[in-house]
């Protein structure tokens, strides 16, 4: 893991190297303080790397096996940078380096043969094990790729298979006997227990054994796991288990349980008792089991919270600070212009303006006590284009109409005809004025939906003729001949799944099946930019709020974060333990939102690269997500069909919102956040009461302190309205400056 | 259930066979049958691994549907060398073959000749991507009182392709600028559909110019306005007819076109003019005619969500309280309210009877203006007549006093007295009569359940003979053709209709009491048939056979005189899988269009 992220600067390095998660999401990235946001445009770089060197022994030793991986691979400089930066002695290095060696060797399972790399080893990918690092010594030594070998190895303790099925049913018995207060807690304590029971006796050759246990106790798991069983099912073998990303996806990280303490004492009892060490010795090892005092949860509130590859989140995982207040407006001189402007378009009430701008959530007065310092993340200027850009939206905002449940609002829905199930993405620029489309063709296509059409900057020889110093200059330098409704961009290779628009409307970002991300320049429709970094699919790519910085995520699980200057990534946030199908800014840029495969949707701290949130809970992997507009809440939505609701601040659970018959692949709060649509597969646009959802919270007694939430099913209330398209899934929705939903999908005939 | 899947899944594994098939396939002749375990074994695990991550693809593409694409994708990432040629194909036709014992399935592919693929024509560029906007709109913000916009009429409709504009009508005009309609697509119709509008105008306007035939095909709302305008009566009743067609057909959704139909419908209700000669054609049938149809589509449409009838009566009433309103106009209001319902004429129609005759009064006894007025304030005054009689009828105490109602209705009062005692004398000649009957057609609540073994509990669905309403009346007799009830009725005649080709199976049973005169027909098939028995009821005069078939034969059973209505009506409850109150609601139905459907009956 180290391996990868430690300011491993070659890109060459980086390219063969799919990162592999740990189970604490928070630690990995640490490394990531050793680049500061230097690349950030104007302004000077945060502090971020104050924190680097030598906080507990456990980053210092991942950082010495960096070193050692480096030495390894003769380069010398990068060890010396590295050094310089972490501030380690020089021989430090070698000491603990031979250290860890004698360690591996010392270690069981001696497949590491550091020479070759055979074809399966293609497959399988890096896999260190910092979290295992607690139970069984690091194995970063003198091996390339570190042999799936060492990570199964913890599998090779012999039990005799015959007995696995009494011990599980056995304790099945037992839990079936507990109190049930405590019922449901232990219950939890099955899935895990299955799996790794099911996957010691593959690795250990008892194939037989090992299909009768599943087919005798796949039935008792809980039905959201069946993806995973599906999966497990068709590994039979130990050959089979290189290159598995979901068995590594157990084995390198802990599946994490949340138990009262009486309950646990119970199990704990339970199993000295019987000298269940094999069951024993399984929790000990594969389960994170999170303590907490206290009554114990109910059934429906451990169902809400599970449900994700790895169990739920740590409580302490949720704990830190998170800043989701908005920025401060920059203040726009606007009187002279605006008063131009007002004069000009309607009979000008300047005055009655200004307090509706102050109500509009621009809080020029006050900093927000949960918004972060306006330097926290360097911004770009803004330019003045962006300045009259913004007169327009404070224009646009002071004739939006006030959405409630009584007044929804209406909605425009652009079909795509004749895409022929190719049209794969959409976006729309925030004043609605260009619609762009990604196909599984390759193309990505942008229309323009005002009358204004689209039109090329003329060429350089053309451009030499116009008169520079004429007012409409800017007109001028367009191209008449280009004119048309729509344009297609032609660059990738593969199908393009990811666009998104740049907020000052002259840039656009797609993401692709060929692993790249490109920039497109709408004045000239032309690709300026394609970043390599990911090697795999990348599923979705987001520009900022404020520009400059986007962000991309894909099938490698690595989510990375982009400045559009710069070829190679400014952060990387690895952690979670499947694909990275979703990727959402924060309003307020500072962090960014990731949904994933694995059913989990985490929170990273652009400044720090650091997981500041994992929320747990949906049951399929997760396609949309949207953060509300004042920051507080995000709404997720994956193939399970439900929405659902997180309070960022807390880092809780909050609603969830069950209608949706398929996968929802569109959510969009309105302008002022009182409504939530949700588009999906099944052909119908939702409408949400979102300022219920959340004020039905704060009445709430709030157990923040516990995490553990009750959830009311009160989707019923909350649903204010369903419209069917006749056969056009839903796969964007955006609000209109005034609060109309434009919906957008393609027709399938 | 999902256990059995899973167990399922656990042990799908590829057999052995394939594997010694493809072996031969690249040249391996002798296969050892542990290598072909431990290959298929793996070759099972690969393609599972393959799928799942094909799926991803399939999600990632926002389909339903996996494709061979998807598939390219999944191997591309597991760094093998997709599968070429499977790209265009939407399904891959594998074909089967056998011999030796052993199975075979594989993809046919044909050698093809270069220059054949050169010589033929090039197909025809499929259409590009284009982009269309339509929107749905919140009820609150359409203004126009008779365009109906749903939610799920965003997409374009599948008959008509108007040219007339979308539904964006904004209300508020906000957003205008974003709503750029793009070239809407037009669904074709097939030849079959085409075939059959074609023969459909050309039944419904006759020897007319193709003009106006294809202004039929567009839409009634187009073909009225066109009649309208050229005052031809014949052709508006044509018109009308063919809605009433529309409507009466099961088979045809006509919710999202009620927007087109309804304002055809009240324009041949409410114009000024729809004749040529207004003093004599006869344009007030057409009126009636269209204020039935109107009352039908209301009934049969309005919901909460559209207000059909609340719009409509609305739309009546203005029209009928300006007092401009010309005589024709103010005759189709009346009877297009008065269809709606006795509720109706007691809330909205009465309290303004004493207005209304002073208007007449003023017409017919003034000075003569002129004699249009005249015609159509007489019009206006038998209708008001007939209509409101009935429901005095009802809800006035009995004696009834000539002065007493000349107060309460002023110019009028005389006549509805008049009109309101033979309305009673009829209903309580009626009441008697039903009475002495044994059938219960004449009954509010009429049941009739005949029927016929074999056929017992099936419901099914509607069948296309003449058969007017698909009430669910079965037959229930262990034989075809002779109803043995459980108890025997009242003097009843059953005439049956036995076609006499033997491969038309239709029968008609009409029953009828001597008295009431009403007679009931019933088609039903023989035994052999497996058509769904249905009844037809027609509340016509005389006992006339209304089969439309020639060749009938008639064979008239009567049957015991001493039954009770309500012992048949115990019986239809019994073996039937039609509850009596499906019924009754089929049967009412059927009387209260029944006038109406005298231009349908096939006399």
């Amino acid at each position: 893991m180290a391996a990868v992220q430690g300011g491993l600067v070659d890109a060459s390095e980086e390219k063969d190297i799919k990162t592999e998660p740990s189970s604490d999401g928070c630690g990995n990235n640490d490394t990531n303080d050793a680049r500061p946001l230097s690349t950030s445009p104007g302004s000077n770089a945060p502090g971020g790397n104050a924190k680097t060197s030598s906080g507990s022994t456990e980053e210092q030793q991942t950082l010495l096996a960096v070193l050692q991986f480096l030495k390894k691979n003769n380069l010398t400089e990068s060890v010396e940078i590295l050094r310089r930066e972490a501030g380690l002695p020089e021989d430090s290095l070698d000491l603990k380096g031979s250290d860890s060696s004698g360690a591996s060797s010392g270690g069981s399972a001696g497949g590491v043969d550091g020479v070759g790399v055979d074809a399966s080893a293609l497959l399988s990918r890096v896999t260190v094990s910092s979290s295992a690092g607690v139970q069984a010594p690091m194995k970063t030594s003198g091996e390339d790729q570190p042999d799936v070998n060492v990570v199964l190895s913890a599998y090779s303790q012999q039990g005799d298979p015959a007995l696995y099925e009494t011990y599980y049913s056995g304790l099945k018995r037992f839990i079936e006997t507990v109190l049930d207060c405590h019922r449901a807690e232990l219950s939890q304590v099955f899935y895990p227990l299955f799996v790794h029971m099911y996957l010691e006796l593959v690795y250990n050759n008892h194939e037989n054994e090992a299909k009768s246990f599943f087919e005798k106790f796949s039935g008792d798991q809980e039905c959201y796991y069946e993806e995973d069983l599906r999966v497990l099912s068709s590994l039979t073998k130990k050959e089979h288990m290189r290159g598995n990303e979901t068995l590594l996806d157990f084995r390198t990280s802990k599946f994490v349980l949340r138990i009262s303490r009486d309950s646990y004492q119970l199990l704990k009892r339970h199993l000295q008792e019987r000298q269940n060490n094999q069951i024993w010795n399984i929790i000990q090892e594969h389960l994170y089991i999170d303590i907490f005092d206290g009554m114990p949860r109910s059934k429906s509130q451990i169902d809400a919270m599970s449900g994700s590859l790895a169990g739920e989140a740590k409580r302490d995982a949720n704990k830190s600070k998170v800043y989701y207040g908005l920025l401060k407006e920059p203040e726009i001189e606007l009187p002279l212009d605006d008063e131009d402007e007002e004069a000009e378009n309607e009979e000008g009430k300047p005055k009655k303006k200004k307090p509706k701008k102050d109500s509009m959530g621009s809080k020029s007065k006050k900093q927000d006590p949960n918004a972060p310092s306006q330097t926290r993340i360097p911004l770009p200027e803004l330019k003045d284009s962006d300045k009259l850009d913004k007169i327009m939206y404070m224009k646009e905002a002071t004739k939006r109409i006030r959405l409630g449940p009584e007044t929804l609002p209406s909605i425009c829905f652009y079909s795509f005809l004749n895409a022929y199930q190719g049209l794969t993405a959409v976006d729309l620029t925030d004043d609605s004025s260009l619609i762009a489309g990604g196909f599984a063709d390759s193309t990505v296509r942008v229309w323009c939906v005002t009358p204004k059409k689209l039109r090329k900057v003329k060429s350089a020889a053309d451009l030499n003729l116009i008169d520079k110093e004429s007012d409409d200059v800017l007109e001028r330098i367009m191209d008449e001949k280009t004119a048309s409704e729509s344009k297609i961009l032609y660059g990738h290779s593969g199908p393009v799944y990811g666009i998104s628009f740049s907020p000052d409307r002259n840039y656009l970002l797609s993401s692709s099946e060929d692993g790249t991300v490109r920039l497109w320049s709408l004045q000239t429709f032309t690709c300026l930019v394609g970043y390599k970094g990911h090697n795999y699919p990348v599923w979705d790519t987001q520009f900022s709020p404020h520009g400059y910085y986007f962000v991309s995520g894909g099938h490698d699980r690595v989510a990375r974060l982009w400045a559009t200057d710069h070829y190679q990534p400014l952060r990387m946030f690895a952690g979670h333990l499947a694909d990275i199908t979703c990727t959402r800014f924060h309003p307020n840029s500072n962090y960014v939102a990731t949904g994933s495969s694995d059913r989990t949707i985490r929170l990273w701290d652009v400044l720090t690269g650091n997981c500041v949130r994992i929320f747990t809970g949906h049951k399929g992997p997760i396609h949309a997500l949207a953060f509300s507009p004042n920051g507080k809440f995000l709404a997720s939505g994956a193939t399970d069909g439900r929405v659902l609701l997180w309070d960022i601040g807390h880092g809780l659970m909050i609603g969830e919102l069950k209608g949706h018959t398929d996968t929802i692949y569109a959510l969009r709060f309105s302008r002022d956040g009182e409504i939530l649509a949700s588009g999906s597969m099944d052909n119908t646009v939702r409408l949400w009461d979102s300022m219920k959802a959340f004020d039905d919270l704060e009445t709430d007694d709030f157990t923040a302190a516990t995490g553990h939430i009750h959830l009311q099913d009160n989707s019923q209330e909350l649903l204010l309205g369903t419209y069917m398209s006749k056969s056009t899934p839903v796969i964007h929705l955006h609000f209109t400056r005034r609060n109309l939903l434009l919906a957008a999908g393609a027709y399938n005939p | 259930m999902a256990e059995e899947r899973r167990q399922k899944q656990c042990s799908v594994v590829l057999p052995t066979e394939s594997m010694k098939a493809m072996a031969e396939s690249v040249g391996v002749g002798q296969l050892q049958e542990d290598s072909c375990v431990a290959l298929s074994e793996e070759v099972s695990y690969r393609i599972k691994e393959i799928a799942q991550d094909a799926l991803k693809f399939m999600h990632h593409g926002k389909r339903r549907k996996l494709t061979t694409s998807d598939v390219d994708n999944a191997l591309k990432l597991k760094n093998v060398e997709p599968l070429y040629g499977f790209q265009s194909q939407e399904f891959i036709p594998f074909r089967f073959a056998s011999g030796g014992g052993r199975e075979l399935h594989f993809y046919e592919e044909k050698e093809v000749d270069l220059s054949d693929i050169i010589n033929t024509p090039l197909p025809r560029v499929p259409l590009d991507v284009s982009l269309k906007a339509t929107k749905e709109q919140q009820k609150s913000e359409s203004t126009e009182p008779l365009k109906v916009v749903k939610p799920g009429q965003e997409e374009e409709g599948t008959i008509q392709n108007k040219t007339q504009g979308t539904t964006a009508t904004d209300g508020k005009g906000k957003e205008k600028g974003m709503i750029r309609l793009k070239p809407r697509s037009t669904h074709e119709l097939s030849v079959e559909q085409q075939l059959y509008y074609k023969e459909i105008t050309e039944a419904c306007v006759g020897s007319c110019e193709a003009k106006r035939a294809v202004c039929l095909f567009y839409g009634d709302s187009e073909g009225v306005r066109v009649n309208v305008v050229q005052n031809n009566l014949a052709l508006l009743i044509y018109l009308m007819r063919m809605v009433k067609a529309l409507m009466d057909n099961p088979t045809l959704y006509l919710e999202k076109y009620l927007h087109e139909l309804i304002p055809a419908v009240v324009t041949c209700i409410v114009s000024k003019q729809l004749c040529l000669r207004p003093d004599v054609d006869n344009h007030w049938a057409l009126r009636d005619f269209a204020a039935r149809l109107m009352a039908q589509s209301c009934k049969t449409f309005s919901t909460t969500t559209n207000n059909i009838q609340s719009r409509i009566t609305k739309t009546f009433t203005k029209s009928w309280l300006d007092d401009k309103t010309q005589w024709t106009t103010r005759y189709g209001c009346i009877a297009g309210l008065a269809e709606l319902g006795p509720d109706v004429i007691k809330t909205l129609i009465l309290p303004r009877l004493s207005v209304e005759g002073a208007r007449i009064k003023a017409v017919m006894e003034g000075p003569v203006v002129s004699n249009i007025d005249k015609i159509g304030a007489d019009h206006v005054q038998s209708l008001l007549l007939k209509h409101c009689a009935s429901v005095i009828a009802k809800i006035r105490p009995q004696p009834d006093n000539v002065e007493q109602y000349r107060s309460d209705y002023g110019y009028l009062g005389p006549m509805l007295c008049s009109h309101v005692m033979k309305a009673r004398t009829q209903a309580a000649l009626q009441a008697q009569q039903v009475n002495r009957t044994t059938l219960t057609i004449t009954q509010p609540r009429p049941t009739l359940s005949v029927s016929q073994s074999g056929l017992s509990g099936s419901s099914g669905p509607r069948t296309p003979s003449i058969i007017k309403v698909p009430s669910s009346l079965t037959l229930m007799s262990p034989r075809p053709g002779t109803p043995s009830q459980p108890s025997p009725p009242a003097t009843k005649y059953i005439v049956m209709a036995t076609s006499a080709g033997a491969a038309s199976t239709q029968q008609v049973i009409t029953l009828s009491s001597s008295q009431t005169a009403s007679p009931v027909t019933s088609t039903v098939p023989s035994a052999s048939s497996t058509l769904q028995p249905l009844v037809k009821l027609e509340s016509g005069s005389g006992t006339g056979l209304t089969g439309s078939r020639p060749l009938q034969k008639y064979i008239v059973v009567s049957l015991p005189s001493s039954a009770s209505s309500s012992l048949e009506n115990k019986s239809s409850v019994l073996p039937t899988s039609i509850s009596s109150t499906q019924l009754e609601a089929g049967m009412k139905l059927d009387r209260s269009e029944s006038p109406g459907a005298s231009t349908q009956s096939p006399h």
